[in-house]
């Protein structure tokens, strides 16, 4: 009898051999099984070519920025704004000031919030969904405690997609802002955030758009999108961790109010007045994670040579693959059944606690991430205290699906 | 699956976790208090009886969790009752150095019994404090505080 042909196509095995080898922790062993990492979600690995970057910085280009007049730092200086200009051309913004370099996506949305949602009063609403991630949920409440300002959720149905109709029947003249999520890391939803900005425009409401999890599956053109912000990490992207992104359109970014005050933000300081410098400087203040944006620059660089053909190509065909594979387990619910998902497949198990799966699965050498996911109100939605949560990138295999699944069935037993 | 990980997921932890003891609510308990643990959003909540000579007459536990967390509340109810408040928190003591590693139940003294079963969790970090959310909401119950967080 011949083995069932689980593997795809001749080219797409050769590319993924390849992208493999990229990623050296990936020869490594966990309680002695070669590591499956299906946790991408939380964190993606990092490529030798990203690692080498940051140390090339740090061994041999390592000075300040925007400072000194020595060539290191004229040298630093470049790389930092080389590494500008790669995010700008990524997502195609209009110019490089209008990306500004912050710690992840939490600072960025913190950035938005307190200094943009200053000009909220009492009465005005704040759109957000429910199945946004706590970044996304608790900078808002407190600047709606702050000002008055009121938070207002787009629910979800069962499917864990929004339902469009109430977010309609949210968006009114009240609405002064709206903050959204395009891939949901807890459930892998795809929102129709197009269309949303579209609706919120009409209102005259600025949208922020979280593409934390969707930055390294899906190709963005904030251009096409329209959104006024957007935030994002690079360690959810194959870049390092401690540096992420706020995209601005430049008219929004420069009525901010400065934010933190320091160095790198001003153009003069006496004791008497401090004139600030211009965007992005003015929204930077102090000594940056240059190290963490040049290997973020770096990340890009190595997403645009694998190709966002083959990403959603090796991408999409996991998603088919893992959710035929886990929902023929019984007993195994999937967690998040859109129509439209990315990356992301979180499931719950008759009788048996996921943090118990994620113990277990590590025995195994496996590594998903089990919990709430920083998203408490999609686990009270569903009821249900946790999830465990398989998610995936370029380097995922079937074969990591078919151990996962391999697994699972064992805890079940274990658990009967 | 290895070996030690059936050594801690053994079968009185998997019988316990399946037909949990006390798992009920106490009306009117003297004491109470609500567990919270972060990581997993997990709630336990703890309901006591005890008398004026400071003795245990119930105890008992409502709430979601893991089996480790789970298993860990229903032998600790096992364990506690009848026992006075300072036995309780002897006891308590001596758990916690269990489940952190700093007690060794085949040559430190202790009056753990079976509660040794949790000896090897200290080797899971992250599960700590599974093994130990009921033993602390017992405690801060005791203490009278109504909210206790493993955080």
């Amino acid at each position: 009898m011949f083995r069932r042909q689980n593997l795809p196509g001749k080219r797409k095995i050769m590319d993924q051999q390849l992208i493999r080898a990229d990623f050296p922790i990936l020869m490594k062993e966990i309680h002695e099984k070669p590591l499956v990492y299906l946790d991408n979600a939380a964190t993606t690995l990092k490529p030798t070519c990203v690692a080498d970057r940051v140390a090339q910085h740090y061994l041999l280009e390592a000075s300040n920025i925007h400072r000194g007049v020595h060539k290191l730092s004229e040298e630093a200086t470049v790389e930092y704004e080389n590494a500008r200009e790669a995010v700008r051309s990524f997502i195609n913004a209009e110019e490089t000031a209008e990306v500004i370099f912050t710690s992840g996506t939490t600072e960025s949305i913190n950035l938005v919030v307190s200094t943009y949602g200053q000009s909220f009063k009492a009465g005005d609403e704040i759109l957000i969904t429910e199945m946004e991630h706590h970044s996304n949920i608790v900078p808002w409440q407190m600047i709606c405690e702050q000002t008055g300002a009121v938070l207002k959720v787009i629910p979800m149905d069962d499917s864990g997609e929004l339902i469009y109709e109430e977010f309609e029947k949210l968006l009114t003249e009240k609405t002064k802002f709206l903050s959204v999520v395009y891939i949901s890391n807890a459930l892998g939803t795809i929102n129709p955030i197009k269309k949303m900005i579209d609706a919120a425009h009409e209102f005259n409401v600025p949208v922020l758009v979280d593409v934390a999890q969707a930055i390294a599956h899906t190709p963005i053109d904030v251009k096409e999108l329209d959104c006024e912000f957007m935030a994002f990490s690079g360690h959810k992207m194959f870049g390092p961790t401690g540096v992420g992104v706020l995209y601005g359109k430049k008219e929004y970014l420069e009525k901010l109010p400065p934010w933190k005050g320091g160095g790198d933000m001003i153009l003069s300081v006496t004791f008497e007045k401090t004139i600030y410098n211009q965007l992005p400087a003015r929204l930077e203040a102090g000594t940056p994670n240059i190290a963490g944006v040049i290997g973020l620059g770096e990340a890009i660089d190595y997403i645009k040579r694998v190709g966002w053909q083959t990403i959603e190509e090796i991408e999409s065909e996991l998603l088919a693959y893992g959710t035929e594979k886990l929902s023929a387990i019984d007993g195994l619910r999937i967690i998040g059944t859109a129509g439209k998902k990315a990356g992301v497949i979180s499931f719950y198990m008759d009788d048996v606690h996921p943090h118990d799966i994620g113990t277990l699965v590590d025995q195994d050498g496996i590594a998903i991430r089990t919990g709430h996911h920083c998203a408490q109100p999609v686990m009270k939605h569903f009821n249900i205290p946790a999830t465990a949560r398989a998610s995936f990138s370029i380097y995922n295999t079937r074969e990591d699906f078919d151990r996962l699944a391999e697994t699972l069935i064992k805890i079940k037993e274990m658990f009967a | 699956m290895n070996n030690e990980m059936r050594e801690l997921y053994q079968q009185m932890i998997l019988s316990h976790n399946k037909n949990p003891k006390n798992f009920r609510v106490i009306e009117d308990p003297s004491h109470y208090a609500e567990g919270h643990n972060p990581l997993c959003g997990d709630n336990l909540d703890v309901y006591l009886q005890i008398d004026d000579d400071n003795i245990i007459l119930d105890i008992s536990f409502q709430g979601s969790g893991c089996a480790i967390s789970k298993s860990a509340a229903s032998m600790m109810t096992e364990v506690l009752k009848g026992k006075t408040v300072e036995q309780a928190e002897e006891l308590f003591d001596q758990y916690h150095d269990l489940v952190t590693g700093k007690l060794n139940p085949d040559k430190d003294s202790h009056e753990l019994g079976k509660l040794t079963i949790f000896s090897g969790i200290w080797e899971y970090p992250a599960r700590v404090k599974c093994a130990s959310l009921s033993w602390h909401t017992t405690k801060a119950a005791l203490n009278n505080e109504d909210v206790c967080s493993t955080e």
